[in-house]
């Protein structure tokens, strides 16, 4: 399993990061040329950044490579946008997060543990009937565990989106110019 | 000095030389209203926030100068959507000021909320939500800059109640009307581009320039003219476009596209150089992307990157102002020798000229040719949406940018009466004349009471067909001739209703009148209407149906295309 190299693996997904103004009706004004345009948003992240001015948002999207050059020039438009990256671009590390809430009575609580273990997840609670476990990884990560983890009866599952970093030295430059 | 957030942003404003307002008062926007008074700002009070946002829209399109519309909240606010997008479409720059409720009360509810913000922001170029007097300063900077530099467009600024009213301390400006600072990504001219086009005009043997909005926003009309004219090479213009070539002109091949000439649609597919200056290939234009043009290299000089490859693949793409790229391009051009290809769009232009048939009855491009006499392609020609929009971009021949008001891109029925208006106080001196259709007309007419009230004196021309016509051409040719609710039997007397505003109304139904009834109202000293009933079942031709390429443009009625 190549963690950290299946960046775009599907060759019409693509990770985009986006660096805007953080301030209120800025995620709006994206989602809205997104919608606007019929494009579809599978995951999206927001979150701010060192500098509190400035949000990273890192959404999921697909579209043939005319699709994807539409996308990076309306966001690269948006006056809210300080920097537009296709993360697929470069070699980057991407990340989400997962919280499974899982059926774990006590005869299959072993194998479970085991499955975790493999797979380096956090416990993060407990009760009689149920585990609720942590795993961050890529997403072929999260979608094995979750396979692994299906027969035991998955009860509820929360899921971040896709956060990503460019690797080496190189950053996305969030200064206005 | 302290001033109250209303007085701030007319400071702002009217230090941008921004000195005309239309709108509509209601509760939220009254503290602004009683600033606008005192300060003595011109206002023109409109029937309709919609009517509103055309007229400064025409008033922009006719002197590039921007305008502010002003409305009270909710209801007010919405009814400007249609203005705003209308205005996005075709890259027009305006300034929306809405109320809205004080900043307590928004998201409960309150008597006349809207998400004014959330509403409006797919149809402007950019909007803000001010929440804080201190910054109205810096917002209203950057939307007057927004507005009208890079791509212009309608920008909107939401107005709560409170913050009108809050005070604060305010510095003005240095100067007023100092220069406002250059949009931040304002493209650097691209050489590289423009020596590929170079080449390319060099090397090519049937070059043709389709001229769009760009020529005319950028002011590039005189660069366009010396340029063509240096290489020899001929000139399209877009809906849009028209005005940025001079009609008459003997490289003149008017109109492509759905309703174009035959003859620009015939260069079109023949050209094996296409250079588009400042026109966005807009699908009425290309009809079926993959016969556009099919021989053709593509250069497409456009200031908006989003615009270049959106809809046709382009060989040489030049982000810029087209003004400047012309001037350097007409720096370095040496004339080119394409005497054959002349020889071809010349013959093309003396064998499928525009024509109509004689019948005894008023047709409608009769009526605008006979416009287009009296005013010898001087005045400014407005528009509705419809027939009678192709044919007078058909039958008009500009002799300069800047005198045709017409909506493109969302195709705004309703749009030419209150753009009419707006260009007359635009350009005063100008006879502005508004071609309209009866069912274009009725969407907006109450605006004659604006008309009327400030003694505008537009000429209306209803081309009256008691039909939705266009609708009911399309229902003629691709649905079998079933018209579906496309019919007015019932159209009021528009003569009358004129009448009824204060305004001059004529009734014109034979045709050996039209001359005199035309001549009658531009004489007339004040807004006229003079309602045309046409003949009913009259044709755009060419046409190219939608979805199909240029190559299949059909140049007059199956029937009579059989006999010949």
């Amino acid at each position: 399993m190549s963690r950290n190299s299946d960046n775009n693996t599907k060759d019409d997904t693509h990770t985009i990061a986006v660096l805007v103004e953080n301030k209120f009706g800025v995620l709006a004004k994206v989602a809205s040329l997104f919608s606007a345009r019929g494009y579809n948003i599978d995951s999206l992240c927001v979150g701010v950044t060192q500098d509190p001015s400035v949000s990273r948002i890192t959404l999921v999207t697909r579209g043939d490579a005319k699709v994807l050059e539409q996308i990076r020039k309306h966001l690269s438009k948006l006056i809210d946008t300080f920097k537009v990256m296709d993360m697929g671009e470069t070699d980057s590390v991407e990340r989400e997060m997962i919280l499974i809430k899982i059926s774990a009575p006590k005869a299959a609580r072993s194998e479970i543990f085991q499955i975790i273990d493999v797979f380096r997840g956090r416990v993060v609670d407990v009760s009689t009937d149920t585990i609720t476990v942590e795993v961050t990884g890529d997403e072929g990560k999260i979608h094995a565990i979750l396979n692994l983890l299906q027969p035991f009866g998955i009860k509820e599952i929360a899921r971040t989106g896709k956060v990503a970093l460019t690797r080496g030295a190189k950053t996305l430059k969030g200064s206005k110019n | 000095m302290e001033l109250n957030g209303s007085q701030i942003m007319i400071e702002e404003l009217k230090a941008a030389g921004i000195e005309m307002a239309f709108g509509i008062p209601g509760g939220a926007i009254m503290p602004f209203y009683d600033e606008l008074l005192k300060a003595d700002f011109p206002h023109i009070l409109t029937r309709h926030e919609q009517g509103a946002a055309h007229m400064a829209d025409g008033y922009a399109r006719v002197s590039g100068k921007v305008a502010i519309v002003v409305t009270t909240s909710g209801p007010g606010a919405t009814n400007l959507i249609t203005g705003l997008a209308n205005a996005q479409m075709d890259s027009v720059p305006l300034i929306a000021v809405t109320g809205q409720v004080a900043t307590n009360m928004i998201g409960t509810d309150a008597f006349q909320e809207a998400d004014v913000y959330g509403c409006s922001i797919p149809v402007t170029k950019f909007n803000w939500l001010i929440k804080d007097v201190n910054e109205i300063q810096h917002v209203t900077r950057e939307a007057i800059r927004m507005a009208t530099t890079g791509r212009p467009g309608p920008v909107l600024l939401d107005f709560p109640k409170d913050i009108q009213i809050t005070k604060a301390e305010y510095t003005p400006r240095e100067s007023a009307g100092s220069p406002l600072p250059a949009p931040r990504q304002y493209p650097e001219l691209d050489m590289e581009g423009i020596d590929k086009l170079i080449e390319a005009i060099e090397r090519a043997e049937r070059p043709v320039i389709i001229g769009g909005a760009g020529i005319i926003k950028s002011g590039a009309s005189e660069e366009l003219a010396k340029f063509a004219k240096a290489a020899g090479i001929p000139v399209i213009n877009t809906l849009l476009g028209l005005g940025g070539f001079p009609g008459t002109d003997e490289l003149f091949l008017g109109m492509p596209g759905m309703h174009g000439t035959a003859y620009a649609n015939f260069a079109l597919c023949e050209c094996d150089l296409l250079i588009n200056l400042g026109a966005r290939f807009d699908d009425r234009v290309t009809g079926k992307v993959s016969s556009f043009c099919p021989n053709a290299t593509i250069a497409h000089v456009d200031i908006d990157d989003a615009e270049i490859d959106k809809r046709v693949h382009t060989h040489i793409p030049i982000l810029g102002n087209v003004r400047d790229v012309l001037i350097t391009l007409n720096e370095r051009l040496t004339p080119g020798d394409y005497d054959e290809w002349r020889q071809t769009w010349t013959d093309w232009k003396a064998n499928y000229p525009l024509q109509y048939d004689w019948d005894g009855s008023i047709k409608p491009q009769y009526v605008i040719d006979q416009i287009q006499e009296i005013t010898e392609g001087n005045g400014i020609y407005v528009t509705g949406v419809g027939q009678h929009q192709m044919w007078a971009a058909q039958f008009i021949r500009f002799n300069e940018p800047k005198t045709w008001v017409t909506s493109g891109g969302l195709g705004t029925m309703g749009f030419g009466l209150p753009a009419a208006i707006g260009a007359k106080f635009a350009r005063p001196e100008k006879d502005v004349w508004l071609i309209d259709g009866d069912g274009s007309f009725a969407m907006t007419l109450v605006e004659l009471a604006t008309a009327a009230t400030y003694n505008v004196p537009v000429k209306v021309a209803i081309l009256n067909n008691a039909y939705l016509g266009m609708v009911r051409q399309w229902q003629e040719l691709f649905f079998e001739k079933r018209y579906s609710h496309s019919h007015y039997p019932e159209n009021p007397d528009f003569g009358t209703i004129a009448e009824g505003y204060g305004v001059k109304g004529i009734n014109i139904t034979d045709v050996n009148e039209v001359r005199n009834s035309l001549e009658t109202a531009a004489e007339h000293d004040g807004p006229v209407v003079l309602n045309f009933l046409v003949n009913k079942e009259e044709n755009v031709w060419p046409m190219v149906p939608a979805g199909a390429g240029n190559d299949e443009m059909q140049l007059a009625p199956p029937s009579r295309e059989a006999k010949s």
